[in-house]
């Protein structure tokens, strides 16, 4: 009985650790395992830490991000609003760099994500892009089965023991609200699920890969009400472990699960701070006037 | 009756007429065949290679013509696949949109893709001359390769253009290389790859011109790749080239069998097909 005396920082050892409660008389140590579970504080010994100085982006001679300083909160909500065309999902997309891929990009400044600078040539994109979650604004399932969709993952990143990988994908899809919906059915193609179903399993197989923080550009915009509801609350229960960043174009949203709000304006942070205190009390007049509605 | 509801009913009427046009075309040339070919198709013919005389209505079959060209289909569309998929894998996610050596390369392969086979068949004949080859198998399934590395790029890139961005972004994001999308990419274009190998095996089975000089003609049984080897059609022209309306026959019989493997090719590449792109969003 190892585990009661040591646990391994790493999510994926959870199930490993608990393993031998599959033995039904032992009911008090399962329940030490579900309270556990929900309680997850505290599991993660590592603190996130996303710091953002002197950021300018450019697109072909466009100057799309100007002068970006901002420091993300470790297992916090950050809301990041503002107008269309403000440069938030920009902002998203460098943080794990997706912007790469456009035509004619360029960015100076620094983006350090627990220390390590990831425009720094040494600094290996797929290390980045592992530690950010990316939930994009239509739910985007791999053309693959809903159990290959969570296990993809982490069969890139080298674990191909069977046993484990099925526990990781049903510790994944519970922890997503999904698994009692599909457990069934784990080998039916992702495409057959619900557009709010496999938004959460778009979740789940970023959850799968242990990243640190998730992105989520306009996550629910696509989702029914019931849905977005759904993946709301989720983002609530995961803050406890990670450090979750939203760009949203609801305002309302933002006013309902945000901690901390980040506002732009044509490229530019104007204000940011903890969410009482740009909501009820911002300092910028833009700011004021964008949440009283003067211009969306 | 409001003139759009005439306009509809008159383009409605032209699209029937055009679809009854090309089916009436494909019956009248397989019941030509059909009518001129099985009287005289018989177990003889597809479990035998030529007799003595074949060609003058002598006793025999086409096995070797058959076996000649399900060999050179075969191997032309595995190394056609083998040298495609990471042509249209680059084109498609290494380079950008707007990649100028995309570009370049995507109106090439066009233009391959409208070379008559005679001339892959003249240019292989030169080079196999060069190196010291004879007619063999091996060198049919390299001039039909060629032939058909155009067909295959050009319809597997037509479906990966499609292939959704977000989908490309989700695979990175999760800390995936360029290189690794690829599972992905091949799912996705898994319609697209299928559709791509029947019109490959289509052109591959029914080239005569291509493998004229390459593959030859031989009344045997290729054992080795640097024998000659008999196709289908080369078969049907030799037969059909015969003044014996009974080795005419026989020629028909013969378009008659390649008409079926195209049949049953083409039928198990549907079945294979569904079964890979269930998966696809």
């Amino acid at each position: 009985m190892k585990s009661f005396f040591y646990r391994n920082p790493t999510r994926a050892s959870w199930a490993e650790d608990y393993s031998f409660l599959n033995n039904d008389l032992n009911k008090s140590a399962k329940d030490k395992f579900d309270n556990d579970i929900n309680n997850r504080e505290g599991l993660r010994v590592k603190k996130s830490d996303l710091k953002v100085s002197d950021l300018n982006v450019y697109i072909n001679k466009t100057h799309i991000l100007k002068n970006v300083n901002l420091e993300i909160p470790d297992k916090k909500i950050t809301c990041i609003i503002g107008p269309s065309g403000c440069g938030k999902s920009t902002l998203l997309k460098t943080f794990n760099r997706l912007i790469d891929d456009t035509e004619g990009v360029k960015y100076e400044g620094s983006i350090l994500v627990d220390g390590t600078d990831i425009f720094d040539r040494r600094t290996e994109i797929t290390d980045i892009r592992k530690k950010m979650g990316l939930l994009s604004q239509r739910p985007c399932p791999l053309p693959m089965s809903i159990y290959d969709n969570i296990a993809f993952g982490c069969k890139m990143h080298g674990e191909h023991n069977r046993k484990k990988l099925n526990q990781i994908v049903e510790e994944q899809l519970k922890a997503v609200g999904l698994w009692e919906e599909v457990k069934n059915r784990l080998n039916a193609p992702a495409s057959k699920l619900s557009i709010g179903q496999q938004q959460r399993l778009c979740l789940a197989r970023g959850l799968a890969v242990e990243p640190e923080f998730i992105l989520a550009d306009e996550a629910t915009s696509a989702l029914d009400p019931i849905s977005s509801k759904h993946i709301e609350e989720l983002f609530v229960e995961l803050k406890q472990d990670y450090a979750i960043i939203l760009v949203t174009h609801t305002l309302r949203q933002a006013l309902r699960i945000a901690d901390y709000v980040v506002f732009m304006y044509l490229g530019e942070v104007i204000e940011s701070g903890p969410a009482d205190e740009v909501f009820n009390n911002p300092k910028q007049e833009l700011t004021r006037k964008y949440l009283e509605g003067a211009f969306s | 009756m409001r003139l759009k509801f005439i306009e509809e009913k008159i383009a409605k009427g032209l699209m029937v007429v055009a679809s009854l046009a090309v089916f009436a075309f494909i019956v009248n040339i397989i019941y030509t065949i059909f009518r001129r070919g099985f009287p005289a198709l018989n177990w003889e013919m597809i479990s035998q290679i030529p007799a003595g005389g074949y060609y003058n209505g002598g006793g025999g079959g086409i096995l070797n013509a058959i076996v000649g060209s399900l060999y050179i289909v075969l191997g032309s569309t595995i190394l056609g696949l083998l040298t495609s998929i990471p042509v249209v894998f680059y084109l498609n996610v290494y380079l950008k949109k707007d990649s100028r050596l995309a570009y370049v390369a995507r109106l090439a392969f066009d233009v391959l893709f409208g070379i008559p086979s005679i001339v892959y068949g003249a240019f292989a004949f030169t080079i196999m001359i060069y190196l010291g080859m004879h007619t063999s198998l091996g060198g049919g399934i390299l001039v039909i390769t060629l032939l058909v590395i155009p067909i295959f790029i050009r319809s597997m890139d037509e479906v990966a253009l499609q292939l959704p961005k977000d989908l490309l972004d989700a695979t990175y994001a999760l800390g995936a290389t360029k290189l690794e999308t690829i599972k992905v990419v091949l799912r996705q274009i898994a319609p697209g790859i299928a559709t791509a190998t029947l019109l490959s095996v289509g052109r591959a089975i029914g080239d005569a011109a291509g493998v004229m000089f390459t593959a030859g003609f031989t009344d045997s049984i290729p054992t080795s790749l640097s024998q000659p080897a008999a196709t289908l059609p080369l078969s049907v022209f030799f037969q059909l080239s015969s003044p014996n309306a009974d080795v005419q026959d026989r020629a028909y019989s013969a378009a008659l069998i390649l008409i079926f493997i195209v049949l049953v090719i083409s039928i198990f590449g549907r079945l294979i097909t569904n079964h890979f792109s269930k998966h696809k969003i």
